[in-house]
């Protein structure tokens, strides 16, 4: 018996150091340690055992019996970590830089443009106003103290249409109907389209954006106006912008001044961008005519307010270094796709 | 407009003052000043030399080989000039000098030594002749710097026009000498005007017939003027403002119009025996003295003599009355026009002249007289001789009325949110010519005649006199007192951002931006018919003229263009079109959303579809509503007539969504597809919100039961699904599509309908009643089941 143990424990060493994957382990333990295996027969024949020498040899099975679960123990979880190893070895590392794409739509950089300036107006407390595209004498010019016969009608070339309306110019069109529609006090502005007959080159457009914005109040200043250019203005570049006021002529305000902002490229050293001057004309504004107030059906002499006209698509132009105007209108997505708000 | 410091200074005394500084606070407070130009900067060691002695150069023809007296010594100079004589005064740069572009070094020039050069007036830079040398009168010492003799050393800059259209004052030296006087508080000089006497009681006679275009004609004679060349100062300073130097009496005329503003005409004195100021009867032909033969027609405001036309008022002169060297007789006219008149006659003949320009921005008629005293003030310091043969003719046809306007301190403060103090007010109203009567802080002032003609009126404009003296960038900047009032933005704001979101970001859909006119050339490509609508009538192409009645072929021309991007894109904007004219013969101008989705790899159907789902999400997203489609006849000729539906929520048509007809799809690709959709936004914002119901999801297991259809007589599924919906069973929960099935001609959908409760779990005999009514209501549509 005691030869016969020494004999398993030969053979289950010789075939334990075969085994070459952990899914063997199981038919070697079947094969040794199972209910029918080689270590129960052994069990099994103990009984013919004389009893002087059953102690011993029961000691030497029990000795063999720990010894063969141990070893496949070892053997086991050394198979598992190689194994384990062998299967990170084959998983590929994955190359994140391949230049791989996932099918993203874009929006107009205008609507870009215009979201943010919505969003610095609104915080102000600025009601956002739409206007049509189409209206009238009346509103493009009449009301806003542009008489028949001003020079004015003639520097804005209009479109005029059959219907015998026009396509509004600029965004002061929506000037009287907003008075009319909130009377004073108004915060408002008033994004929108606006066309002039011209001729169509990488710097004009016979349709672009502007956004128009007023304010209406009791004892709205100069100083107010230029406060509040200098705050919005620094809202939308994002930083402290120096702004200075020219007298300028736009026959709806009174003062009318053109706004310059200080080079933003050079910081007011000169620059090509700003003709060597330092500064860059960005929006016309002013205290609105007192005879557009009285168009819109304000009291002149209770209420003061001021307007102002940003050009959306030259900020548009400045704000993403755009150089050609016609990529507004064209249509080009492999030009207009890049506009996706990431 | 180029503006000369050295004018400016005859009139207000700038000493001790820097220049530059002072042309920076002009551009803040009256108007932008585009260039300063530093004349006679680059000029250095140019003096007056003496032609002492001329030899012909051995092998040029064209050359001599001068010796020239530079004062402090003998020069040899090889000058290539024609007009060289002996003992000739000429301007000398000395080797080491300058003119401008060009530095003179010491060299050898055609074999011999050149110790410098003789200039032309070009090269000094004081006017554009470059025929010969400029002789310079004798009497001058030779080594004197040309500086010294000829006003070459002068600041131009240069007015942006823009800037001063409203303002005709400014059109002239003195009206910027008065900006100057106002700015720096320094005294403005008077104008020299000339003695206007004369012994005759000879007058020019004049009639005015269009009385309505003419506000003021003077005139006057002069007689025995022989001199024709200008003095220098004149020649210069206009060079300087960008006019040539014609003859003396040209000179003068321009010379008074860029220093007062107004224009002024000299006609040859024995052209002239009666004036006449009138429109011509009938459409003429006159030659202007740019020897252009031009139409006139019976708008066009002439001037006649007798009833010889001699020039187009305002504008310019015709040839035959021009003066002309030989001319020693001159009638000078002094006119104010009227300016919208001027304007258009103007831009009809597409002439415009410096005269035009100024008449058009509405002059003080005051100046005529002005510019007559000035300009008999000029001719007789230029020519001692010359005499005042007549007396002033003056007709006065009509005056601006003089404007008064009173205010107080409390409204400058209030307008301007500053401390202005009321002598500082009175100050500066002074300084700009008004008449001030002041009363403690009460003012009442007249507006001077030469900003009475439009631009000052009201108490706002006396605002703008005060606050840009006193300049912008000394405004202390506060913010309003304003009451706060709750912001909303608009439905069709919201909404637009959403659906903008919703596409950008779900359906990786392109947003861009078209005309709202319909392209004739780009439609023409895809066999799209422009329809009648509403036009444009001044467009400068024709084929473009009207106005869109919907997004879409625009963007169909888009989607065409852009083929090359991809092989599938959806595009959409969101725009305006004009659907026909209302009731008033306005347009009808509505909001739509326009959307095209293109693809080359999948087939129409798929695409189709994706557009129906895009349709659904919007409405799902932003109305909590379910949509129905409806198909519809179609609209316009390049729709699909089978697949062409109308977009209903709620009962309300919002839109459309379409294939292409074949035969524009065909052009639009091979292969292939678009799919529209066009959705009304006004219908769509109006629209409401339906409430988002909330139903506890049931804990216990339902019960799928999946019915497979035969389709028969092309039934839509919205009509089989009344089989169920008309028995609005409880536990039926939800209704989907799991498979559709097409072979042999036979079409049928599987579709699962999904029955649970919220109390129990549901057994088969539960529900098995409803499914025999759905089963039954089937039946009787003649829908059978797949076996």
């Amino acid at each position: 018996m005691i030869a016969k143990t020494q004999q398993i424990k030969s053979a289950f060493d010789e075939k334990l150091s075969a085994i070459q994957s952990s899914a063997e382990i199981e038919a070697l333990r079947i094969e040794f340690m199972g209910k029918k295996g080689q270590i129960a027969a052994l069990m099994t024949e103990l009984k013919n055992v004389p009893n002087e020498q059953k102690k011993e040899v029961g000691q030497l099975i029990n000795e063999l019996k720990q010894y063969v679960e141990s070893a496949m123990q070892e053997k086991l979880a050394a198979l598992k970590k190689a194994e384990e190893e062998a299967l990170i070895n084959a998983t590929e590392s994955y190359d994140e830089s391949l230049p791989m794409t996932q099918e993203e739509g874009s929006y107009h950089p205008i609507t870009l443009v215009q979201r943010e300036l919505e969003d610095i107006f609104t915080s102000m407390g600025f009601h956002i106003e739409d206007y049509s595209e189409i209206t009238d004498d009346f509103n493009c010019f009449e009301a806003l103290n542009i008489p028949k016969h001003h020079p004015a009608r003639d520097m804005q070339d209009t479109y005029y249409l059959s219907s015998g309306q026009l396509l509004k110019t600029h965004t002061s069109a929506a000037q009287n109907t907003i008075m009319k529609k909130y009377g004073a006090p108004v915060r408002a502005i008033f994004p929108g389209r606006c066309f002039r007959n011209e001729k169509i080159d990488a710097c004009h457009e016979n349709t672009f954006f502007q956004m128009e914005g007023l304010m209406i109040d009791e004892g709205i200043s100069i100083s107010n106006l230029i406060y509040f250019m200098k705050t919005m203005l620094s809202e939308v570049f994002k930083r402290d912008i120096k702004v200075r006021l020219r007298p300028g002529f736009f026959p709806f305000v009174e003062p009318g001044f053109e706004l310059d902002i200080q080079c933003l490229i050079c910081n007011g050293d000169g620059c090509p961008s700003c003709k060597n001057s330092g500064w860059l004309e960005l929006c016309p504004c002013g205290m609105i005519h007192p005879n557009v107030l009285k168009y819109g059906g304000i009291d002149t002499e209770k209420y003061t307010g001021f307007a102002f006209g940003l050009g959306l698509t030259r900020l548009a132009m400045m704000k993403y270094g755009i150089k050609d105007i016609r990529v507004f209108n064209e249509g080009n997505l492999k030009a207009l796709s890049q506009f996706n708000d990431k | 407009m180029f503006v000369s410091m050295n004018w400016i200074r005859d009139y207000v005394n700038l000493d001790g003052l820097d220049i530059e500084n002072l042309i920076h606070r002009f551009t803040l407070a009256t108007a932008e000043v585009e260039d300063i130009i530093y004349k006679g900067k680059e000029l250095r060691d140019v003096v007056v030399g003496e032609i002492v002695s001329i030899e012909n150069h051995p092998d040029s023809k064209k050359l001599h080989l001068l010796k020239v007296d530079g004062g402090d010594r003998i020069y040899d100079v090889v000058c290539g000039a024609p007009n060289v004589f002996l003992n000739a005064k000429i301007p000398f740069v000395k080797a080491g000098g300058s003119v401008p572009g060009m530095e003179i070094k010491k060299c050898k020039v055609a074999g011999f030594d050149s110790e410098g050069m003789c200039c032309s007036e070009s090269e000094l830079g004081i006017s554009d002749d470059h025929s010969g040398l400029m002789i310079l009168d004798s009497s001058f010492v030779n080594g004197t710097s040309v500086k010294d003799i000829m006003p070459i050393d002068d600041i131009i800059f240069e007015v942006d026009n823009k800037s001063l259209t409203n303002r005709p004052d400014l059109w002239g030296h003195y009206g910027i000498a008065r900006e100057f006087s106002a700015l720096t508080g320094r005294e403005l000089k008077p104008l020299t005007l000339g003695d206007l006497s004369c012994d005759s009681d000879y007058a020019v006679p004049v009639t005015v017939g269009r009385e309505d275009l003419v506000y003021r004609y003077s005139c006057i004679r002069m007689d025995n003027i022989n001199r024709s060349t200008s003095p220098d100062y004149i020649r210069i300073r206009l060079f300087y403002c960008g006019m040539r130097s014609i003859n003396l009496l040209a000179d003068i005329t321009n010379y008074v119009m860029l220093e007062i503003g107004q224009p002024t005409h000299a006609f040859d004195a024995t052209q002239i025996d009666h004036i006449r100021i009138d429109t011509p009867a009938e459409d003429m032909k006159f030659t202007t003295l740019d020897e252009t033969e031009r139409e006139i027609d019976t708008n066009t405001l002439m001037i006649w003599n007798n009833d010889t036309p001699v020039a187009v008022a305002g504008i310019m002169g015709g040839l035959d009355s021009e003066i002309v060297d030989k001319s020693n007789s001159v009638v000078l006219e002094s006119a104010n026009f009227d300016g919208i008149c001027v304007r258009k006659s103007s831009s009809r003949l597409g002439l415009r002249t410096d005269a035009s320009a100024r008449y058009e921005k509405m002059l003080d008629p005051e100046l005529t007289m002005t510019a007559i005293g000035r300009f008999v003030h000029l001719v007789k310091e230029c020519d001692e001789n010359a005499v005042v043969s007549s007396l002033v003719t003056d007709v006065y046809v009509r005056r601006y009325e003089t404007i008064t306007i009173s205010f107080d301190k409390a409204y400058v403060d209030r307008y301007t949110g500053i401390d202005i103090t009321s002598d500082r007010i009175y100050d500066t109203l002074v300084a700009l010519g008004f008449i001030v009567d002041r009363q403690g802080d009460a003012f009442t002032v007249t507006v001077p005649s030469w900003r009475a003609t439009k631009d000052v009126t009201l108490k706002a404009d006396i605002i703008e006199e005060i606050t840009r003296i006193y300049g912008y960038d000394n405004f202390e900047i506060t913010t309003t007192s304003s009451n706060l009032f709750p912001v909303r933005k608009a439905v069709s704001k919201t909404e637009d951002n959403t659906i903008k979101d919703i596409l950008v970001k779900k359906f990786a859909a392109h947003e861009v931006h078209s005309y709202i006119w319909c392209d004739g050339i780009k439609y023409k490509k895809l066999g799209i018919e422009i329809e009648d609508n509403v036009r444009i009538l001044n467009i400068a192409s024709p084929e473009n003229s009207v106005i869109r009645n919907s997004m879409l072929p625009t963007l169909l021309s888009y989607t065409y263009e852009n083929k090359g991007y991809a092989d599938s894109y959806t595009l959409f904007e969101i725009g305006r079109v004009v659907d026909g004219t209302k009731e008033n013969g306005y347009c009808d101008e509505v909001r739509r959303l326009g959307l095209v989705s293109f693809d080359k790899t999948a087939g129409e159907k798929t695409v189709y579809f994706n557009c129906v789902a895009i349709v659904r999400k919007l409405f799902a997203d932003l109305k909590h509503r379910n949509v129905q489609f409806e198909k519809i006849t179609p609209e316009h000729n390049w729709q699909h007539p089978r697949n062409t539906s109308a977009i209903l929520c709620d009962g309300v048509k919002c839109g459309i969504i379409c294939t292409l007809h074949p035969t524009n799809a065909a052009k639009l690709d091979k292969k292939g597809y678009a799919v529209c959709v066009e959705l009304d936004l006004e219908a769509f914002n109006s629209i409401q919100p339906a409430a988002v119901s909330f139903d506890a999801p049931s804990a216990y297991p339902g019960i799928d039961y999946d019915l497979s259809l035969v389709l028969t007589d092309n039934k839509r599924f919205s009509e089989i699904a009344k089989a169920w919906e008309s028995l609005q069973i409880a536990e039926l929960k939800n209704v989907s599509l799991v498979d559709t099935y097409e072979a042999e001609g036979l079409k049928s959908i599987t579709v699962r309908l999904s029955f649970s409760s919220c109390e129990h779990t549901l057994a088969m005999d539960e529900i098995q009643a409803n499914i025999d009514a759905v089963l039954s209501n089937l039946k009787e549509m003649g829908i059978t089941l797949r076996t």
